[in-house]
């Protein structure tokens, strides 16, 4: 299973698309430049949300008014943050995929979709009970465990850039 | 002025506080992340307060209300991007002093701010003042979002000149 991976990381990196992304000077620091932007935007409306959940911002407007106003930032930048990012991760699939940081990463945007699920599926089945009030604990949970994986996801970000570049 | 700089550099990779960030490994790794993060905080809230300006999204929220809410925690997060940036330099000041995209970066940043606040006081002035002229408010909001995100740019292409 491990190899057939591999050897589909072998196979895309060695695709055009890959290979220019991966020879150009410029196409993959604009790439990545447009990772980080939508990244920000991710990580920033997330944490907006996040923050309501436990109680420690917006506590005036509804969770619901509050989702309602960030989750589609937060969808599309996500999308856009996915596109660049398998696009660089494309450019040079086998040297990410053997790094530790980066395996770090997918593994925490894993969860944090994981966890995302449970609490649609879940505790926001119950929301118009506690939309304006204080929130239930699973909420808080989902609110503070989303701030630590995408906190998470950012640094080991960083960190794939200092363990796979010559500064 | 220009010929300043190398001496500037030479003489603050010397000093104590300097040699202290470039010595703890971790110490600026962990500096830029928490500086990334407070780009977000800035970012989205300019980005939301900036379409709501141009009248892209129309919530059923006044713009005024909106200021109120997003411009505070955007203020504590250029806080935080300031110290975190002048540790950045403090730590590392040849890579940024000398480095015409750090410069236009600084540049863009003041004018970022100043527009900012412009556009803020306006608000406080007048609440409705930026509904009342959406041709002005248009051009404030595209100039805003072309300062922050060229200041990201800025910063990311300073890695690479």
């Amino acid at each position: 299973m491990l190899t057939l991976i591999r050897e589909i990381c072998v196979r895309l990196q060695e695709t055009s698309l890959a290979t220019a992304i991966r020879e150009s000077r410029w196409l993959f620091p604009t790439i990545e430049t447009l990772h980080v932007l939508a990244t920000g935007l991710v990580v920033g409306t997330i944490t907006m949300l996040d923050l309501r959940l436990l109680n420690l911002a917006s506590r005036d407007r509804s969770v619901r008014e509050v989702s309602a106003e960030v989750l589609p930032w937060t969808w599309a930048s996500f999308a856009c943050a996915a596109i660049s990012g398998a696009l660089l991760f494309s450019s040079d699939a086998v040297k990410y995929y053997g790094n530790l940081q980066f395996r770090a990463k997918i593994m925490l945007l894993l969860l944090s979709g994981v966890n995302t699920l449970i609490f649609e599926l879940g505790t926001f089945r119950s929301v118009a009970a506690w939309d304006r009030g204080r929130t239930p604990l699973a909420a808080k949970l989902a609110g503070g465990l989303s701030l630590i994986f995408w906190i998470s996801v950012v640094t080991l970000g960083r960190w794939i850039g200092f363990t796979t570049t010559l500064r | 002025m220009v010929t300043m700089i190398p001496e500037l550099c030479d003489w603050l990779s010397n000093t104590r506080l300097s040699l202290l960030i470039q010595n703890v490994s971790w110490l600026i790794p962990a500096v830029q992340s928490l500086h990334i993060l407070s780009v977000a905080v800035v970012m989205s809230s300019m980005a939301m307060l900036d379409l709501r300006l141009m009248g892209v999204t129309a919530r059923g929220q006044s713009l005024a209300a909106m200021a109120a809410r997003l411009l505070p925690r955007m203020w504590i997060a250029l806080i935080v991007l300031t110290l975190t940036g002048a540790t950045l330099v403090i730590g590392e000041p040849a890579r940024d002093l000398p480095n015409p995209a750090f410069q236009l970066k600084m540049a863009m940043l003041v004018a970022a701010i100043v527009l900012t606040a412009i556009i803020r006081r306006q608000i406080k002035k007048n609440e409705m003042f930026w509904e009342a002229r959406p041709g002005s408010a248009k051009l404030a909001a595209a100039a805003s979002l072309l300062l922050w995100v060229g200041i990201v740019v800025a910063g990311r292409w300073s890695a690479y000149v």
